[in-house]
Order: structure tokens, then sequence, then C-alpha cells
């Protein structure tokens, strides 16, 4: 008896939280081909005598007509997609690097700089907040793509787990062969090494891919020209103009998390078992 | 044999160099100046002026950064004791051996984590709604004498804002758990099976010890994250963090006296608060951690 009840139980159990983790979803894809009046009367798709008790007909396209007719939210896009995808690039890119020189170099200097890395670790953002924007303002870089951008491209955090990941992954004897046989110190990098620490390679990409798609604050602080805002201040900017039209900013809010959404579902796998290969080692 | 051949010399340098110049002139110098701005007193980035110790001993007696402070703390205490146990439940229930479906189970909710917190703010904003919200809806559907009239955003920010900050965060840490659970010797649960050990001693005396590690790395990274509070509360309930200030986190006011108030001096006292407690929060997971090894 009990042996069938269990299986029943953690089957229910784990329905009811997908429902629970699937209802804002789906909250959100109906509400954005709402009518405003459809939106206060009725929580998913309204009722009608169309397919499955649904009332297809009073659905409407206006929301996203006006996301993408009349407002700045494809430009946002555009400004999204450049700013976290080269941002996403060169993070990694570095990180890769200065892991690479402190895993597999020895020279003079690299244990200061190991501890500086370490240290780094600690430091919350909020700290860099105020001293940061003054930083960006005697640069003269507030406004400016540079000034959002740059400030993360040396993440320590990357740093660190990319030392981590090569000094086991790459084997240094592998790179003394390749400089006997006389290649040069890029070639290594890219066509031996950083085929070795691929899958870290993709997994660091996607966080900062997201952490720079989903950044607010950043945005909020640097820049000042509604063109150059990314998705996130957009959005934002949308229900506090729009704050009675909630269908408007659902479906700029769907905008927002739709790509970042498909990206992971493609690679999904990937990415949470590079995720977690750090963190979980016996 | 061909003769060995070093690297140059610079080499390592020249892979370092994009790091420590960005490192050096974004995160190094503006932390430097940090220290000299917490003892000033600004008015926009332009005009300084010392003020001394003038900022700490405002902040000793400043109502409203104690509010922050008792708020930010509530929220973080809030969330991690909901946040840890559901992860660590959902994550046992989908180690089964015998589940059908665990990839899919473990996408639908991993998915939440990928949402910014603007958008999530922006999400739950008509969902916490009074007569019209879906969560007052349906409590009142399971629940029939709940009050449609129920106020989440103006009397339980504190609640909404956890609840919402567990349906993004519980997938993502359940993953980390799962994973560790994977890692879990069968051998030795079997061992225990036969030795006559219960699901629950199995679970106190090998699963739990195990997780260990794992448990006490996510208790810090949700700590860490929910002490720096910002675009939930200051998108679902406004900048002042709603009636009475109720969601007012420490990050909100340090925002607001930095970029209303325009006191990057003051903003900085307030940042350099919440770093040193974040500190010591991490210095103490890392001693615990340590302690528990050397058991």
């Amino acid at each position: 008896m009990r042996r069938r009840l269990l299986p029943l139980l953690i089957y229910g159990l784990l329905a009811v939280f997908a429902t629970l983790t699937l209802t804002p979803f789906a909250f959100l894809v109906a509400s954005t081909v709402k009518t405003k009046a459809d939106f206060v009367s009725t929580l998913f798709l309204p009722a009608g005598d169309g397919l499955f008790g649904v009332g297809w007909d009073r659905l409407t396209g206006e929301n996203y007509r006006r996301i993408f007719g009349e407002l700045h939210v494809p430009r946002a896009l555009l400004n999204s997609c450049f700013l976290a995808s080269v941002g996403s690039l060169l993070a990694t890119l570095f990180s890769a690097m200065g892991g690479y020189a402190l895993a597999k170099f020895r020279f003079p200097g690299r244990e200061g700089i190991i501890r500086l890395v370490l240290a780094a670790l600690i430091i919350p953002g909020p700290l860099l907040i105020a001293p940061g924007f003054q930083n960006l303002w005697r640069l003269g870089l507030l406004d400016t793509y540079a000034g959002l951008m740059l400030p993360g491209l040396a993440p320590a955090f990357g740093v660190f787990l990319f030392r981590q990941t090569m000094l086991n992954a790459v084997p240094s004897e592998l790179i003394e062969a390749a400089r006997i046989d006389g290649a040069g110190e890029f070639r290594i990098f890219f066509t031996l090494v950083f085929p070795l620490v691929r899958p870290m390679f993709g997994a660091f990409l996607m966080i900062m891919f997201l952490g720079i798609w989903n950044d607010y604050l950043g945005p909020q602080i640097v820049l000042q020209s509604p063109e150059l805002y990314p998705l996130s201040t957009t959005v934002a900017m949308l229900k506090n103009l729009h704050w009675n039209d909630y269908g408007l900013v659902m479906a700029g809010t769907l905008v927002a998390i739709a790509p970042v959404m498909c990206l992971f579902l493609l690679l999904q796998r990937e990415f949470i078992a590079g995720l977690t290969s750090g963190a979980v080692k016996g | 044999m061909k003769p060995y051949r070093p690297h140059p010399r610079g080499t390592p340098w020249v892979f370092l160099a994009p790091f420590l110049l960005l490192f050096g002139v974004f995160t190094a110098w503006p932390l430097l100046r940090s220290l000299q701005l917490a003892f000033e007193q600004t008015s926009g980035p332009q005009t300084t002026v010392f003020v001394g110790l003038k900022n700490f001993r405002y902040l000793a007696t400043d109502p409203l950064f104690w509010q922050a402070m008792e708020n930010t703390v509530t929220f973080t205490l809030g969330t991690v004791c909901v946040q840890v146990p559901v992860a660590l439940g959902l994550a046992l229930l989908l180690n089964r051996p015998d589940l059908r479906g665990r990839a899919l189970f473990r996408l639908i909710f991993f998915a939440p984590s990928l949402i910014g917190m603007v958008f999530v703010a922006l999400l739950f904003l008509p969902m916490l709604e009074k007569r019209t919200g879906l969560v007052n809806i349906w409590l009142h559907a399971v629940y029939p004498p709940w009050n449609l009239e129920f106020a989440w955003l103006e009397n339980y920010a504190m609640t909404a804002l956890i609840l919402a900050t567990v349906w993004v965060g519980a997938g993502f840490m359940m993953v980390f758990f799962l994973a560790a659970l994977q890692h879990v010797p069968a051998e030795l649960l079997e061992a225990a099976h036969i030795d006559g050990a219960g699901a629950r001693q199995r679970f106190w005396h090998i699963v739990l010890p195990e997780l260990r590690p794992v448990l006490g790395l996510m208790t810090l990274l949700a700590i860490v994250g929910s002490m720096q509070l910002f675009e939930l509360s200051y998108l679902l309930l406004g900048d002042t963090g709603g009636v009475s200030n109720r969601g007012l986190s420490l990050v909100m006011y340090l925002y607001q006296t930095g970029f209303t108030t325009g006191d990057l001096g003051y903003a900085s006292a307030i940042g350099w608060v919440l770093a040193l407690l974040l500190m010591g929060v991490a210095m103490l997971q890392r001693h615990l951690a340590r302690r528990a090894q050397e058991d």
C-alpha cells in the first residue's frame, strides 16, 4: 500500500510546485494579448465560445503593435542585445586570459595578483555605486556605453573560476610541447587551452550575458539618454508612464524575457552542468 | 631532442593586462577613493567637503538608515529560511532514482531564475493587486475566508518581497542541491539501509552531512544576495519602499542618498557599513565551514 501511495504523493507535490512556478508565466503571456477591460475581469484568457472555451476573438495584438510601433522598445531590444553579447564575450575572454596567466605561468608578482583576485571576490557591488559614479564622472564616461560596460569587463570572480578550472583541466606538458613545436603564445591559448575549458567558457558566458541583460541599477545610474537605454530601464519606464495599462507593461516584460528564455532552452543542459561543476566537487 | 623554449617573459602580463587595467581603473581606484569619500559630504559628484566622522555619526542616529537595516535583515532572514528548505525539498523530491520527467521538472523549477529582478517586479505587480490580483483570487478560491482586499503591497510588503524572491531563486539553489545529492555515495546509503536505518535516519546521518558544504555555500550566496535587495522593492513598492518605508532596503537608501539627495559621501558611508556586514557574514561562513571540515 505505502509503496503505491508514495510515488503518487511525490508526483502530486511536484505537480503542485510546477504549477505554482509556471502560473506567473501563463499569466504574463495571457496578459499581453488582452484588452484593458479583459485584463481586470479575467485572470488568464477570457472565456468565450471559441476552441477550449476561450474567447479567441476578444484577444488583441494592440499591446504588441504599440510596443513595437510607438515606444522605444525595438531600439532597447537592440541595445540590450549589443550590450549583453559584446559585454559577456569580452568579460569571459578577459577572465579566461587572466585565469590562464595565473594558472599556467610562474612569474614574479603572481602571488600578489592571486591575493588581489581573492580579496576582490568579497567586494560587494553596492560599495562601488557612489565612488564608481564619481569615477565615471571624472573620466567623462557618464551617459556612454563605455562607462556602462567597462567596469563590468574585469570580474575577479571570473578570473578566479578560470584559474581554478585551468589548474587541473589544462596539462602543462601540452603547453610545453606546443611551445617546443614553435607555436605562438596566443595560438596556444586559442587553439589548445580554449577547447579544454569550453564548457566552463560557455557557462560563464551565459552567466555574464544574463547579468548584463537583467542589470537595472547600472543603466539607471550611468545613462541619461533614453535612446541608449536597454530593455530593463525602458520597460521599467513603461510602468511609470503607463501605470494603468498593465497589458502594455506585460508585453514589454515578455519581450524582455523571451530572448533569454529561448537562449537558455537551447543551451540548458550544458549550462546547468557547467554551473554546478565548480560548486559541487567531492 | 629539440631545445626547451621558454615563453617570452612578458607573456603572462599580456594575458593579464585587460583584467588588471580595467580592474585598476574601475574597481580598485574607486574603492580607494570611497575610503576618502565616506568622510566627505558631496552635492553631486563635483563639490566635496571633508567632514570627518560626521557621516558615520549621523548614520548611528539616522532613523531611516536603521529602518532600512531592519527591513534588509528581516528580508534576508525570511528569504533564507524559506528558500533553502524549499530548494532542498524540491531537490530531494527530484532525486528519487525511479522518477520520470526529472529533466523537465528541473527545467521548470530553474526557469524563473533567468528573469531579472526588474522584470520579476513588473510581473508580480499586477498579480499582487487587491481585488483583481491573481494571488488574492487564488487564495480566496482555495480558502474562501481569504479577504480579496488583502493589501500585499501596502501592509504585507515584506512577505510579498520574500514570496517573489523565493519564486525566482528556489530553482537555482535546487539545481546545486540536486547535483550534490547525486554525489552522495549510493553504497553508503545501501549499507545503511541493510543495517536497518530508516529513511529519516539516512537523511540526517548520511545525506545531510554530505550536503553540508553546498548547503553552507548556498546559504552564504542567499544572504549576500538578499542583503543587496534593490530592484524588486524599488519597482514593486516605489523608490522610498512604499507605505511607511516598509520595503526600504539598505541599497535603496544608499541609492536615494547618493542620487536623489546627491550626497555621494553619505552613500559611501552606507556602502561601507553594508560591505563590512557582508564581509563579516562571509568570514563567519568560512570559519564554520573550516570547523566542520576538521570534525
